[in-house]
């Protein structure tokens, strides 16, 4: 029980500091920064539940004042804008990365890279997307459209999400719940 | 840590969490059926008074914190500029600017230790899942208290990458940060256990 609560609360602890780092360089310099990689690692690390309910504690402690989201942001504000579907999103996309690594027993590497691009890119942006548009009242096609210029960043940050949980694997292979 | 909650005291900081988080969800419902740049501009004008009621120094944070909206207001502006729909564009803008306003309010007038009684007060049906009160305070705590000591490891491991590369240590720093953040977890739940166990 103890052990559930400490890596839940610790890994939305991780979440934060990955969106306050400020920012990773990408070849060719392009900032990005590694919040949602933490969504991602979330789940391919402790798992679909674990992996829910950290992305969870990150939201309530964002929800309730604390400016953890890249860039500073924070509160309910962060709720009512354009961005309200991807948060709604995070914890969904953290769940169904973590079940693709239970349940795809193949090289963790492989199924990481899968859970990570499934969740963190198809989950989210199926949330995100629609939030979207609805907030800024676009027609699906547009708000897609703005969505777009994210995904290289996104999909080389599922490989380095796929890369860190292959690096977990090995040097905690005890510590990854996602294949406890 | 620092928190949203502005330090300037005003009116609104005395009214109870609760009460203010209705408003807000009232006025969020009654916005979104609003219609029309007049009628949206007009709540906008009232979401500003609000604001400045609080005096030049919240105004002025109230404004700075909308800062990160600026790209979607850009965007939307040049689309519609684009599409000729002038009104179109400013009843988005209008009603996507005061919802955030609003809330951000909520969110600069409320103490983060309120805030948390009534998002415990909010989970209370939880506990019959599993999550009692106690264990949802001590997981917030848990978080508060590790983003610093997480944050320090981040610049631990990147001042040794740096002493060991001329390069810089980009993602590189993120698997040893999460290995610091399992470990730290296991070492938490053997402190725990040895203080009594799971609450």
């Amino acid at each position: 029980m103890e052990k559930n609560l400490t890596h839940i609360a610790l890994f939305a602890a991780l979440i934060a500091v990955l969106g306050l780092v400020p920012k990773i360089d990408l070849i060719g310099g392009v900032p990005i920064t590694a919040q949602s990689m933490g969504i991602m690692l979330c789940g391919t690390v402790l798992g679909a539940k674990r992996g829910a309910l950290a992305v969870l504690l990150f939201l309530a402690l964002v929800a309730i004042g604390l400016p953890l989201l890249s860039g500073g942001r924070g509160g309910l504000g962060v709720f009512a804008g354009p961005s309200v579907g991807y948060l709604i999103g995070f914890p969904i996309a953290a769940f169904v990365a973590g079940l693709i690594v239970e349940r795809w027993t193949t090289a963790i590497g492989v199924s990481a890279f899968a859970g990570a691009v499934v969740g963190g890119i198809v989950v989210l942006y199926a949330f995100g997307i629609p939030g979207m548009a609805f907030v800024m009242q676009k027609s699906m096609p547009e708000a897609a459209a703005m969505a777009l210029p994210f995904l290289p960043g996104d999909l080389i940050k599922s490989v380095l999400a796929a890369l860190i949980t292959q690096g977990i694997a090995r040097m905690r292979p005890e510590a990854l719940l996602s294949r406890a | 840590m620092l928190t949203l909650t502005s330090e300037v005291q005003i009116w609104a900081h005395r009214l109870p969490a609760g009460v203010k988080l209705a408003v807000l969800a009232v006025a969020t419902t009654a916005l979104f059926r609003l219609h029309g740049p007049l009628p949206l501009a007009a709540a906008f004008g009232a979401v500003a008074v609000v604001s400045a009621t609080g005096g030049p120094r919240f105004a002025g944070q109230s404004a700075r914190i909308l800062r990160p909206l600026w790209p979607f207001v850009l965007m939307v502006g040049l689309w519609h500029l684009f599409t000729r729909d002038i009104a179109g564009g400013a009843e988005v803008i209008l009603r996507m600017t005061t919802a955030v306003a609003a809330a951000n309010f909520v969110t600069m007038t409320t103490r983060l230790a309120d805030m948390q009684r009534v998002l415990e007060w909010l989970c209370r049906p939880l506990a019959a899942l599993g999550l009692p009160p106690a264990r949802l305070a001590l997981a917030l705590a848990l978080v508060i208290r590790f983003i610093p000591v997480l944050q320090d490891r981040a610049g631990q491991i990147s001042a040794a990458w740096s002493a060991r590369s001329a390069r810089r240590a980009g993602w590189r720093t993120v698997a040893p940060l999460t290995a610091a953040a399992l470990d730290d977890a296991a070492h938490v739940a053997d402190a725990l256990r040895a203080r009594g166990g799971s609450v």
